[in-house]
């Protein structure tokens, strides 16, 4: 019965299904990457193989600001939201007061409206009060749509958290910030992990919410490429998306190797 | 006493960044919106402080109802066809041998990482009338002239589909991994054929994650304004770039407002659907 079943599950037909749709997902990747490689000028056709636009896109001056500003604003939205977001898990973990699920449900509101209506709220909101848009509102609405799934991610970590531990470390003298160092953190450091990768990926991925509150000069590369779009990308944007691309994968695999075996220690 | 003194304070330490940051810049800024929605635009692009319904009346002209209607119909198309080719695909992986599956569903998760614009602009490469499509189909002799896929409203719906494919898939993989096997073995023995256990056993047990996927489909497809930018020939018009154009060229914010209004309004109306028969934590 098991051996069918088994053979059942690995039919030819699944198996090309299957890679029909993971060639879907990735054929525009290997598209951006492939002509990154291309000699010619144009992005139509493959003429030959070089490294060319990986030197050039060094040289084009805004091209290179945007993608420092989209790491710029990942790096500081993701370390904000993963400490602020820690806090509030621990807190709502630790602590029972008023308002308490009030608050709780309110985290899922980011997740839930459409992030086109928050991007101009956003946008309302500065104008209103006369700030005009930056790094600094750039990385604001970062936090705030990528900080609740931190919270969320944290806390499900802290539901199945042991609570005598912390009591044992406590009664072996260990005094509160020891217990958070020594203790707490470590047991929860997964879940703080992938609330991180969670938040970095979302801020990488964004275009919605950076369209509407980066400034002129704030500019990510991916809004920098939606303005290139119809007249005509040049080579060396597929250089840097390229680079972009492997670097994002290159990150993520790491926290998720690091990330599993530290689960695995718990 | 000094107990509950100690543990107020750690609440407030713990829990009131969090909670000023979301009032600060969520709540309030939701607040302006609605505001904004009850002002006058004056001739210059500005505001003026003046009230009026007539930007809500104005929903109703047969222009924006129009828009309306095109963009909840993509939004349904989208969904529907994430739905039929997401479902036997997360099935597969599912079920597919225990040693394979991690890579499997990394292998999904890979493409997600990466900007969704910068790979919509991949598909705005291939699908050129110049571009490797045509090509390819010119050669295998398929057409003599170049097809014109790039700027249609097809190429909106492919992008679409494309950029919101993992996101009907995630759930849809968490809900059939779920799914109990001995009850498929009771009613295959049962005597149950392989469609009727299909539509009475797994289909039934696996609707909250067709809901949860469908709702992660819908929702976030009435906003991405960027891909029928980059993929559409600007002949429909779309909510979302409807909602973007009252803030860049038309400068029309209190009518921008009011669009943004009845997107959250669809919102909640989708989510009370959903959290019928679902909750919420089955969506993070």
């Amino acid at each position: 019965m098991e051996k069918r079943r088994k053979v059942r599950e690995f039919k030819p037909g699944s198996v090309f299904y299957a890679c029909l749709v993971y060639l879907f997902l990735y054929l525009p990747i290997f598209v951006v990457i492939a002509f990154s490689f291309n000699t010619s000028e144009m992005n139509i056709t493959f003429e030959g193989f070089t490294v060319e636009w990986y030197g050039r896109m060094f040289e084009n001056r805004q091209l290179m600001q945007s993608f420092v500003n989209t790491i710029i604003v990942a790096v500081a939205s993701t370390a904000l939201s993963v400490i602020i977001g820690t806090l509030c898990a621990l807190g709502l973990y630790k602590f029972e007061f008023k308002l308490k699920s009030m608050i709780s449900s309110s985290l899922y509101i980011p997740i839930v409206i459409p992030e086109l209506v928050f991007a101009i709220a956003l946008l309302i909101f500065f104008s209103s009060i006369h700030v005009s848009m930056s790094m600094v509102t750039l990385v604001i609405a970062h936090v705030t749509f990528s900080m609740p799934f931190v919270v969320i991610t944290v806390r499900a970590r802290l539901a199945g958290f042991d609570k005598s531990i912390e009591e044992a470390a406590r009664d072996l003298g260990a005094n509160e910030l020891r217990t958070f160092f020594r203790v707490t953190l470590p047991m929860i450091s997964p879940g703080v992990i992938s609330g991180g990768m969670l938040a970095l990926t979302m801020s990488l991925d964004d275009v919605v919410v950076s369209f509407f509150t980066a400034g002129p000069e704030s500019q990510t590369l991916p809004l920098k490429i939606l303005g290139m779009v119809r007249k005509g990308v040049s080579p060396d944007v597929n250089a840097l998306s390229t680079l972009m691309i492997l670097g994002t994968i290159v990150i993520l695999l790491t926290a998720t190797l690091i990330q599993g075996k530290l689960e695995k220690k718990m | 006493m000094i107990k509950s003194f100690k543990k107020r304070i750690g609440a407030l330490v713990t829990v009131g960044p969090t909670v000023l940051w979301l009032g600060f810049f969520l709540m309030i800024p939701l607040i302006y919106v609605i505001g904004m929605s009850f002002l006058t635009k004056n001739a210059y692009g500005g505001v003026d402080f003046k009230l009026t319904f007539s930007n809500y009346a104005a929903l109703f002209s047969s222009e924006y109802v129009k828009v309306f209607a095109d963009s909840l119909w993509l939004s349904l198309e989208t969904t529907v066809i994430c739905l039929i080719v997401g479902y036997p695909f997360a099935y597969i992986i599912a079920n597919a041998p225990k040693k394979w599956k991690p890579a499997l569903v990394l292998l999904l998760m890979l493409p997600f990482w990466t900007n969704s614009l910068i790979r919509t602009y991949g598909w705005n490469t291939l699908l050129r009338t110049e571009g490797i499509i045509n090509h390819f189909l010119q050669w295998i002799g398929l057409t003599d002239k170049p097809l014109e896929m790039l700027y249609t409203d097809g190429a909106v719906l492919l992008g679409m589909v494309y950029a919101l494919l993992p996101f009907t898939v995630l759930p849809l993989h968490t809900s059939i991994e779920k799914l109990d096997k001995s009850l498929l073995e009771a009613a295959s023995d049962l005597g149950a054929s392989r469609v009727h256990t299909f539509t009475r056993v797994i289909l039934p047990l696996t609707m909250p994650g067709i809901f949860a996927g469908s709702i992660q489909t819908f929702i976030p497809s009435l906003g991405f304004f960027f891909i029928s930018d980059m993929m559409g020939g600007a002949k429909t018009m779309y909510i979302g770039n409807l909602i973007k154009n009252q803030f860049l060229s038309a400068r029309n914010w209190p009518l921008g407002a009011v669009l943004s209004i009845v997107l959250i309004v669809i919102t909640l109306i989708l989510m009370r659907l959903y959290t019928r028969v679902g909750s919420l934590e089955d969506m993070a």
